[in-house]
């Protein structure tokens, strides 16, 4: 997210007072786009670029300065195999750093990708792009596109299809929430049978009033208090899940991770409350979509495609909804920080840059507020909503 | 946009597989027991608060038949006064109505007894009334008839004499 004006900022903060604070936004603003050759970097661009999946963490700076914590890639490309190796190699433009296998200038295929990098001039900032890794063992070659995209190109240069199975930056985020969840909750669970017949205590005492919540105020009114059961464990672990994931996206310094804000993360659990409720969907369900009663039978043409494409619809808001909500969230916070840069004109107007960067970072932190509080509403909305799916496909028929 | 919307095969693979190992662990070490533990302790905490009550609920009979029975004792203790009172009350009566009777009885046969002391003593007096009339009668008999006149002046003034009684 907002990592390399905030890291650059924090290192003064010691150092400064809030002034000071206000001032070295402005300041490394302006130094960063000094630093910037070639130009000015497009607003849009930039924050999407940090919104979007990647396959590296970009902690902070620019160009060949900038810290990267390469990724793995795994790629699967039928017909020829699987190519595991360090985002490293794609990450750097221009030097040949990584290439392992000895494929010179000549490499039809290496030729071809600098060609489309003059194309694309998708440059200005690090982390997508550059270079390029050729496989010993597949004999492919790998590049990443503007949009951080895995492609790779056999011998003659031809595009191969490829699946794409990388620990990216959205993978790598969640998998520090899984092993934060896998750490946290087992001790709590261990201190319900531990201490048994006392007064909770500690982490057990932080997360119990969470718990509570999801199981009395979401599952019980949506589900019914006899069925709820069934699905508190899934529902209490998405809650957590996402929860957990909007509070690491709103991290300053690591990277600004986005996992909630990635489609392939939220499609994920949307497709699991869309399987569960169509698994735990009964006949009292099924009847009122598939044919509706009480309802005359021209409307019921009318209303039984309706209810059919809200089946699928349903989770697809789900995943939409958050998706959205918290992308958006890194969005106003970027673009908030870009303001400085627009207003001084890239450094050009140092007392606007100086008087933007007092109003963008009070801003900016009422926004993290405002993102705290959405971080939690989120994930209870994408859980209550899911409760009440599966609540509506286990309601018994009653009138 | 497009950078947005890309929907990465590995980052569906990896969180597919990532939530399902969390939701299959989580199940096993932790909701599992957290949901257990919190019923438990709920019912635990019902139960209690049940015993609370019920245990209040029997105090304050306890204390119904407390005060049952001291009122019971209280009416009791009065109904033995008011017996014991009344019962002294017409002992009492009792005594004093016998030595009324008594004082009466006694009065009569007193005034019985009166009566024929004095019905006996009229009579006793009556004879000797007559036998000292006879005496005083024969004496002046004796002096008077020694003539013919004084004695029948004599006769004369006993005969009136004598209506007195």
């Amino acid at each position: 997210m907002m990592n390399f004006t905030l890291s650059s900022m924090g290192k003064q903060r010691l150092t400064q007072g809030l002034l000071g604070l206000f001032l070295a936004l402005g300041l490394c603003g302006i130094a960063q786009a000094s630093g910037t050759e070639g130009g000015k970097p497009n607003p849009g661009e930039f924050i999407i670029h940090h919104i979007a999946d990647a396959h590296d963490i970009h902690l902070w700076g620019d160009g060949p300065s900038a810290l990267h914590i390469p990724l793995p890639i795994l790629s699967y490309v039928p017909g020829y195999g699987l190519d595991v190796f360090s985002s490293v190699h794609l990450l750097h433009h221009g030097e040949d750093h990584v290439d392992e296998s000895d494929h010179g200038m000549g490499d039809p295929a290496h030729a071809g990708h600098e060609a489309r990098e003059a194309e694309d001039g998708h440059t200005a900032h690090g982390g997508h792009g550059g270079g390029t890794y050729h496989s010993e063992k597949t004999h492919l070659t790998y590049h990443l596109d503007g949009n951080g995209v895995l492609h790779a190109e056999d011998h003659g240069g031809h595009a191969a299809q490829i699946y794409d199975l990388s620990i990216s930056k959205s993978v790598f985020g969640m998998f520090v929430v899984i092993f934060l969840m896998l750490l946290v909750f087992p001790r709590v669970g261990a201190a319900y049978k531990k201490r048994k017949g006392q007064a909770p205590k500690g982490l057990q005492n932080a997360l119990e009033p969470l718990i509570l919540f999801i199981r009395d105020e979401v599952a019980v009114p949506s589900i019914g208090e006899k069925k709820a059961g069934r699905y508190l464990p899934f529902l209490l672990t998405v809650f957590f899940f996402i929860f957990f994931c909007n509070l690491l996206g709103l991290i300053p310094f690591i990277g600004g991770f986005n996992v909630t804000g990635t489609v392939g993360v939220t499609l994920t659990l949307a497709t699991f409350v869309f399987i569960i409720t169509t698994v735990s969907g009964n006949k009292h369900y099924w009847g009122h979509i598939l044919w509706p009663p009480g309802v005359p039978l021209p409307i019921k043409f009318i209303l039984v495609p309706v209810e059919v494409v809200g089946i699928l619809l349903k989770p697809t808001v789900l995943m939409i909804r958050l998706t959205a909500n918290i992308g958006a969230g890194h969005i106003i916070i970027l673009a908030l920080t870009f303001l400085v840069f627009i207003i001084s004109d890239y450094g050009q107007h140092v007392v606007a840059g100086v008087g933007t960067g007092i109003f963008s970072v009070a801003f900016m932190i009422f926004m993290y507020f405002i993102e705290l509080l959405v971080a939690f509403l989120q994930a209870y909305v994408f859980t209550l909503l899911a409760a009440l799916y599966f609540g509506d496909a286990t309601q018994e028929a009653h009138h | 946009m497009e950078a947005l919307l890309n929907t990465a095969l590995g980052t569906v693979f990896w969180s597919t597989i990532s939530f399902l190992v969390v939701l299959v662990l989580l199940r096993r070490l932790a909701w599992g027991p957290i949901l257990q533990g919190l019923k438990d302790r709920e019912e635990e905490i019902d139960g209690a608060l049940n015993k609370a009550k019920e245990a209040r609920a029997e105090i304050e009979n306890l204390q119904a038949d407390n005060e049952r029975l001291l009122q019971e004792a209280r009416a009791e203790r009065d109904g033995m006064l008011r017996d014991a009172r009344d019962m002294a009350d017409k002992l009492v009566a009792d005594a004093k109505q016998q030595a009324k009777d008594e004082g009466e009885r006694m009065i009569d046969q007193a005034k019985q007894a009166i009566d024929g002391e004095r019905a006996a003593a009229v009579a006793e007096l009556k004879a000797e009334v007559a036998k000292l009339s006879l005496d005083i009668a024969e004496k002046l008999v004796r002096q008077e008839l020694k003539d013919e006149a004084s004695q029948q002046e004599l006769i004369g003034r006993m005969i009136t004499d004598s209506k007195l009684n």
